[in-house]
């Protein structure tokens, strides 16, 4: 628990509650990261899921030094096992580590307390904050995520328009050196809303036309205008912090994030990239499905906002947001499925899953959440995938992983690390469990 | 009566023919006096005495302001002035009942938008600053002549006027609009009190949604009552002093913005006895047969959208199909109410541009308006609503002479309104058109030139040539006012600088004009002009009306009035639902069977049943189960969720507010949801009263409503009762502590239960509904659900109820429930939780997952609820996830989202599991229903199939035909010229409850 120290009472009580459940939980709210792996791993028998689409049946899987380095359906020669650790995985289901992008875990602990949220810089041109620097690798909400088989998290800030750079982690680390898989990722920005808000708080939202649009879309347009300048320059006298931050972007080394909702807005969006020569990512992006066919021509990645949501506008199919990811998929866009939270991440494989009840098949659905999110971070060469050479970053599931009824997640590897699936929340509900006697 | 008084002469008395006549007057003159006694007489005019009475040919006789005579056989007396009216049309000037004419403007009371639980109003009055009972239209009435000259402008004469501002507004003055003193203006001036679901300018907190609007009018209904039958006054209360004394008076109660509020007037009105006058917004027609059920006379609006502008096909995904439909049918609301037998009356009060009134009108009866009714919309109904036909309204003799004199037929496009005549004064509006000279006439000069002038085209403005030769003929500038007339033309082909000047007069037969003239030399000369031939008969025939309107290719209405709306009111099915896995929440567990449904119950459970006249629904290979029940839920609520501004507010009903028009109803049908609790907010220790509702979609309000449910109520505990993340401004409202949360509770039960034993004694107690309901509980006649989260409150309130004597019904959210499993269950109480919602608040922070399981295990009926629209209607998803967090079995886990929820809401004597004679309330599933990749395929509540996948399926194109329909309408309506709104994305309309400026 490495809380920076404050003397306030809500911290105290913090620590006091954590100390007071340590006393009866067997694991503490946040188990230690697993030691790098030693020696050859080999899960058997298993249903493989290598998200490159593929289902391997009775199959094993071996890893050495987080990598693997065997994959092989219905084996005719079992492996050696001297060489290794044999698991036996019968009937049960293997997977890729799940992806959660555009997520504030571990930079938001508690949503309603000021003092735990690092998310949102102030001021509207934050290219240069990182996310990577108050990831909070203690947290007690990562655990929660981990024991249902997300593995890695795009970690980025929020605020503003120009939110700040985003990190790559994965989430069984000692401090954010060890959890970065990419310590500068891409840059988010928040796209102007062609709409501003106006109903009374309690009503579901009525919006009015934002006049300011094309002042703000002009502004955002100068200050990556002047980026690129700076870029281009070379050498300078002066340095600009964010406009360091953003040469990446220029270099086609980083991807420029855009949160859009409405397809107008999106259409701006890509032709801001286009005018800029950068590399897009729609985020959000509810209105994609009405131009699949644009994003697959154009090849725009988009990482979509949540399947669990309703409908932006009242005549919108109402299965809407369960039926984008399918749209997608056919017109062969790149996307992923996001959720855009720190606690709920740990559902999206079930969003996934309604995705699937939707329009996807399984594996496709699956890949929505693995394969599909490492190649927009550019890190399908590593993980996403469960093939030879790439990282044994893996879950093993009782069940079918994308659907609650069945979903179980009993093993999980981060690079061939066995990584500890307890968290706060199963301490405490063995703690009360044995207190009433039930199980 | 009214009294005319001695005119008080103002400099710039404009009026030839004033009206104001020999009768004793307090006023003092400076001056002779100058009595004009007004008589006129207008003749040879189509008369409307009344709205339906047209008289041709007809004299309408007055005198000092007042008619005396109007018909076809009305002798002129000696001295009048007589107005040939021939070919013009008399109607009485229209009445605006809706006006806040001569008015000031209401302001802000004070308030510096922190929390302000007390009246900023000084002095002897109630306690709530938006009732304004106490005000006075006529006493604060100045006369305006540039606001009154704007209303005559379109033919009005009287207008109802009153503050529009506040929950109570006080009494309304009916006035004239003629420019005199206001002692002579005033037709009644007490003529109505008004009332509205607007807190207006008023900065106390309470009421701040609709729902505590309602509660409050409910309680001063109460109180004024207990106020007027109280012997010893100890509290003077100048406002119950005003309710009182204006009850008797004409009701008028603004329920705009949608035909519920109006539903929601007459409801209080059925409640204390009162009949309302009730104010629309032009919505009506979208439920006309409740509006015509509350007997309510109305007063609506000729608020016609405009046309957006759906230009951009991508912009026009931001207009729902809503809004094209009223764009398209809110010009059929007057006929629709005329239609239903309602009487109404029609206002210009909501128009942006008041110059739309008479157009608007005149497309109302386009669309499918009688004139007739047209016409006693602005003239005998606002007369008789306010009881003073004895003096407008019509032109019977004895009345006052308010009328309007036109060129054409009302309701003809082409028609100018005149003349407006108001208490016998004239006002004019338009010239009439001068007289017709058309004609061939023979031009001479003193220098014995002669030609011939020919006059054609528009009878107004004619067109004119002179012919000088077969081929010079030049036009002839020509300009004429009475009986002045002037000419200019160019006699000489080519030639510039050349034209004769010509000024003259027309003699009284207007065939001969003469006059000088100066030719383009200077010199003067005499011309001469004389009639030889009178126009050319009008041989074009007349014009199809191209902007006529084909009644029959509207649009339908829709119930409700949105895209996934029905055409018809859904009926009950008999069906065989065949060869299912049928869930029963029942002993039998989960079985193939059939099951048979019948006029909403559920009939026969077994195998191989037939029914001879049901409908076959083959579910092989689905999964049949009651509907799921959300036990926490705020769908479908208008106006406002919490009404959180005071500690308690426990005589708040959502049942009041019941918003049958929702989309999200139908979203969560699509989730196999049949019913949900609609819960107050958890702004406040004390909540306001449930409304249980099965989702029946396409009904009104009250008939969502369960019948025979019992009374729930809401409570909350924490962070959000002691506004602990409402910002730094929140910390006036009494609790901020948990300590104060549990003091505030002793403090009301110990207030209700002194009420109690007071009422019981029969001691002349006010009657306080906000201690009604906390009785209630006390009696255990209402129910518990208490928003909660750490174990500490939840152990707080338990103690609460011992002490009184009361069970809490269900600990809703209840996170830390798990903690305190043995307690909740040793006191027999429910809990329904989240399914694994956690680290939002400090209060969530040991929130589990595992917590249905745990108290489910314990053994407490728990349930998985939703507090959420999105997720509403995925309960089936968070009851599975009990499976995954502390492994129940499917059985248990279906439970938490159908019969469990049916017992805590004590609904499951006849919902909540499939069981012979229980509501027909069914879910249909491709899937084992907890399973992710479940889809709903049919819902039916109480027998009736109120989602449908396939039929889900073919409404999308429906909707898409129907919108591209009203899109080409649209671009039409643009290219034609018409004005155009901008669209702009809408979850669903707002209502302003308050002035937020």
């Amino acid at each position: 628990m490495k809380y920076i120290v404050t003397y306030s009472k809500a911290l105290a009580f913090i620590i006091l509650l954590s100390l007071s459940i340590s006393v009866f939980a067997q694991a503490p709210d946040v188990p230690s990261p697993a030691p790098p792996q030693e020696g050859r791993i080999y899960l058997t028998n298993a249903t493989i899921h290598t998200g490159t689409g593929k289902v391997l049946q009775n199959a094993t899987i071996g890893f050495d030094n987080g990598k693997i380095f065997y994959l092989e359906e219905n084996p005719v020669t079992k492996p050696d096992t001297n060489s290794g650790r044999i698991i036996d995985c019968t009937g049960k289901h293997i997977y890729p580590g799940i992806i959660s992008t555009n997520t504030i875990i571990g930079l938001s602990e508690i949503e309603a307390v000021r003092a735990a949220n690092d998310n949102a810089e102030v001021g509207q041109f934050n290219p240069n904050v990182k996310a990577i620097v108050s990831y909070n690798t203690d947290s007690r909400v990562t655990p929660t995520l981990r024991s249902n088989g997300v593995l890695y998290a795009q970690v980025a800030p929020q605020g503003g328009y120009v939110s700040g750079t985003s990190a790559v982690v994965q989430l069984d680390a000692w401090n954010w050196e060890d959890a970065a898989v990419k310590n500068e990722d891409g840059v988010f920005i928040n796209w102007p809303s062609m709409f501003k808000v106006k109903s009374w708080w309690a009503e579901p939202q009525e919006f009015e036309i934002n006049k300011d649009y094309d002042k703000e879309l002009d502004g955002l347009k100068a200050y990556f205008k002047d980026a690129k300048s700076y870029f281009e320059a070379g050498a300078h006298e002066k340095t600009n912090l964010g406009f360091e931050a953003m040469k990446g972007l220029f270099d086609k080394s980083k991807n420029l994030y855009v949160k859009v909702y409405y397809v107008k807005e999106i259409q701006n969006a890509i032709a801001f990239a286009e005018e800029l020569g950068v590399n897009i990512v729609l985020v959000g992006a509810k209105d994609s499905y009405m131009i699949a066919d644009v994003l697959a021509q154009k090849k725009i990645p988009v990482i979509l906002s949540k399947c669990h949501d309703l409908p932006t506008y009242e005549d919108e199919d109402i299965q809407q947001p369960y039926k984008t990811p399918a749209i997608l998929q056919k017109a062969g866009v790149l996307y992923c499925i996001s959720i855009g939270a720190f606690w709920q991440e740990r559902n999206l494989m079930f969003e996934a899953g309604t995705a699937s009840a939707y329009g996807l098949s399984k594996e496709e659905a699956l890949q929505a959440i693995t394969r599909n999110p490492a190649k927009i971070l550019n890190l399908d060469k590593q993980i996403g995938t469960l093939e030879r050479g790439k990282d044994a970053s893996l879950i093993v599931s009782t069940g079918d992983v994308l659907d609650m009824k069945t979903s179980n997640i009993e093993q999980a590897y981060i690079s061939g690390r066995k990584i500890d699936l307890g968290n706060k929340q199963k301490a405490l509900s063995e703690k009360f469990m044995k207190k009433y006697g039930v199980n | 009566m009214l009294h005319f008084f001695r005119p008080l002469l103002v400099g710039l008395i404009l009026l030839v023919q004033t009206s104001l006549f020999s009768q004793e007057t307090t006023f003092h003159r400076n001056g002779p006096d100058d009595f004009r006694e007004g008589v006129h007489a207008f003749i040879h005019a189509t008369l409307f005495k009344t709205y339906n009475t047209k008289i041709e040919d007809a004299t309408l006789l007055i005198r000092d302001g007042k008619v005396v005579e109007a018909g076809a056989d009305v002798a002129i007396p000696k001295g009048a002035i007589v107005h040939d009216m021939k070919g013009k049309f008399i109607y009485p000037s229209f009445i605006d009942i809706y006006s806040s004419y001569g008015l000031p403007d209401p302001k802000k009371q004070g308030g510096n938008g922190g929390p302000q639980m007390e009246t900023n109003t000084k002095g002897a009055y109630g306690w709530n600053q938006a009732i304004h009972a106490d005000y006075s239209a006529i006493k604060n009435f100045i006369a305006d002549d540039k606001k009154a000259d704007e209303l005559r402008k379109l033919g009005f004469g009287t207008v109802l006027t009153h503050n529009k501002d506040g929950i109570a507004r006080g009494t309304g003055a009916a006035v004239t609009l003629a420019s005199d003193k206001e002692n002579n203006l005033v037709v009644k001036a007490d003529a109505s009190a008004h009332y509205s679901f607007n807190k207006g300018t008023s900065t106390q907190d309470y009421p701040e949604s609709l729902m505590g609007i309602i509660a409050l009018l409910r309680q001063t209904y109460y109180d004024a009552e207990w106020y007027k039958n109280l012997k010893d006054k100890k509290e003077y209360n100048l406002s119950l002093e005003a309710w009182n004394n204006t009850q008797s008076l004409p009701q008028i109660f603004d329920a705009s913005y949608d035909w519920q509020n109006i539903l929601r007037a007459d409801k209080i009105a059925r409640e204390f006895g009162v009949q309302y006058i009730i104010k629309g917004n032009g919505t009506e027609y979208q439920r006309i047969d409740e509006i015509k059920n509350t007997k309510a006379r109305l007063i609506t609006s000729l608020n016609f959208p405009k046309a957006y502008d759906v230009e951009d096909p991508y912009k026009a995904i931001w207009v729902s199909l809503e809004e094209m439909k009223h764009w398209e049918l809110a010009p059929t609301n007057p006929a629709a109410l005329a239609k239903a037998g309602i009487e109404f009356a029609l206002t210009p009060a909501d128009l942006e541009k008041k110059d739309d009134f008479l157009p608007n009108l005149r497309k109302a009866v386009k669309y499918g308006l009688d004139s007739v009714t047209a016409l006693k919309s602005i003239t005998q109904n606002p007369a008789e609503f306010l009881n003073i036909t004895d003096k407008v309204g019509s032109l019977e003799p004895g009345k006052l002479a308010n009328f309007i004199i036109t060129s054409k037929p009302l309701f003809d496009e082409k028609c100018d309104i005149n003349e407006n005549w108001i208490q016998g004064k004239r006002y004019e509006i338009k010239a009439f058109a001068p007289k017709d000279i058309r004609g061939t006439y023979s031009l001479t000069f003193s220098n014995s030139s002669a030609y011939t002038l020919k006059l054609t085209g528009d009878d107004a403005a004619p067109k004119a040539i002179v012919i000088i030769t077969d081929s010079v003929k030049p036009e002839v500038k020509l300009t004429y006012k009475g009986n002045d007339i002037t000419l200019s033309f160019n006699p000489e082909k080519k030639k510039e600088l050349n034209k004769i000047f010509l000024t003259g007069t027309i003699d009284s037969t207007f065939k001969n004009w003469r006059g000088k003239g100066q030719l383009a030399n200077g010199d003067w000369i005499s011309w001469s002009a004389t009639q030889t031939k009178g126009p050319d008969a009008d041989t074009s025939k007349p014009k199809k009306d191209s902007t006529a309107v084909n009644l029959s290719k509207l649009g339908k209405v829709l119930y409700p009035f949105n895209a996934y709306g029905n055409e018809e009111t859904p009926k009950p099915e008999n069906l065989l639902i065949k060869n299912g896995m049928v869930w029963t929440n029942e002993a039998d567990g989960n079985l193939v069977e059939d099951v048979v449904i019948r006029s909403g119950k559920i009939t026969l459970i077994g195998k191989n049943l037939s029914c001879a006249d049901c409908k076959v629904l083959d579910a092989t290979g689905k999964y049949v189960t009651s509907g799921i029940i959300d036990e926490h839920s705020h769908i479908a609520i208008s106006y406002g969720v919490n009404e959180g501004s005071e500690a308690s507010s426990a005589e708040v009903r959502i049942g009041d507010v019941v918003n049958a028009t929702d989309i999200d109803i139908y979203r969560q049908l699509s989730g196999g949801v049949v019913a949900s609790q609609l819960l107050h907010g958890s702004a406040n220790p004390i909540g306001g009263q449930s409304g249980l509702v099965k989702l029946r979609w396409g009904f009104a309000p009250e008939k969502m409503k369960i019948e025979g449910a019992d009374g729930f109520i809401k409570f909350a505990l924490g962070e959000n009762v002691k506004q602990s993340n409402w910002g730094d401004r929140a910390v006036v409202r009494y609790p901020q502590t948990r300590m104060g949360v549990e003091q505030t509770y002793y403090n009301y039960f110990t207030k209700a239960r002194e009420y109690g034993k007071a009422r019981a004694a029969k001691t002349p107690v006010r009657r306080d509904l906000e201690l009604d309901a906390l009785l209630e509980i006390l009696k255990g006649k209402r129910f518990i659900t208490c928003h909660s989260y750490v174990q500490s409150e939840i152990n707080m309130l338990m103690h609460v109820s011992d002490t009184f004597g009361f069970k809490i019904n269900t600990f809703t959210h209840i996170l830390e429930g798990y903690k305190v499993a043995d307690k909740i269950k040793a006191h027999g109480i429910y809990a329904s939780t989240f399914a694994d919602w956690w680290a939002y608040k400090y209060e969530v922070i040991d929130a589990i997952p595992y917590n249905a399981a745990i108290l489910t295990k314990v053994g407490v009926t728990t349930a998985v609820n939703s507090d959420d629209a999105e997720m509403g209607r995925r309960l089936n998803q968070e009851a599975a996830k009990s499976i995954k967090y502390g492994g129940l079995s499917e059985i248990e886990a279906w439970k938490l989202c159908t019969l469990n929820p049916a017992k805590m809401l004590h609904l499951d004597s006849h919902m909540g599991s499939i069981k012979t004679g229980k509501d027909a309330d069914i879910a249909i599933w491709s899937d084992n229903p907890l399973s992710i990749y479940a889809r709903v395929e049919q819902t039916f509540v109480d027998g009736m199939r109120l989602y449908d996948s396939e039929r889900d399926a073919q409404k999308h194109d429906e909707i898409r035909k129907e919108r591209a329909r009203l899109i080409q309408k649209m671009l039409d309506d643009k290219s034609a010229g018409a004005s155009i709104q901008q669209p702009t994305p809408k979850g669903k309309n707002g209502m302003t409850i308050g002035d937020e400026n």
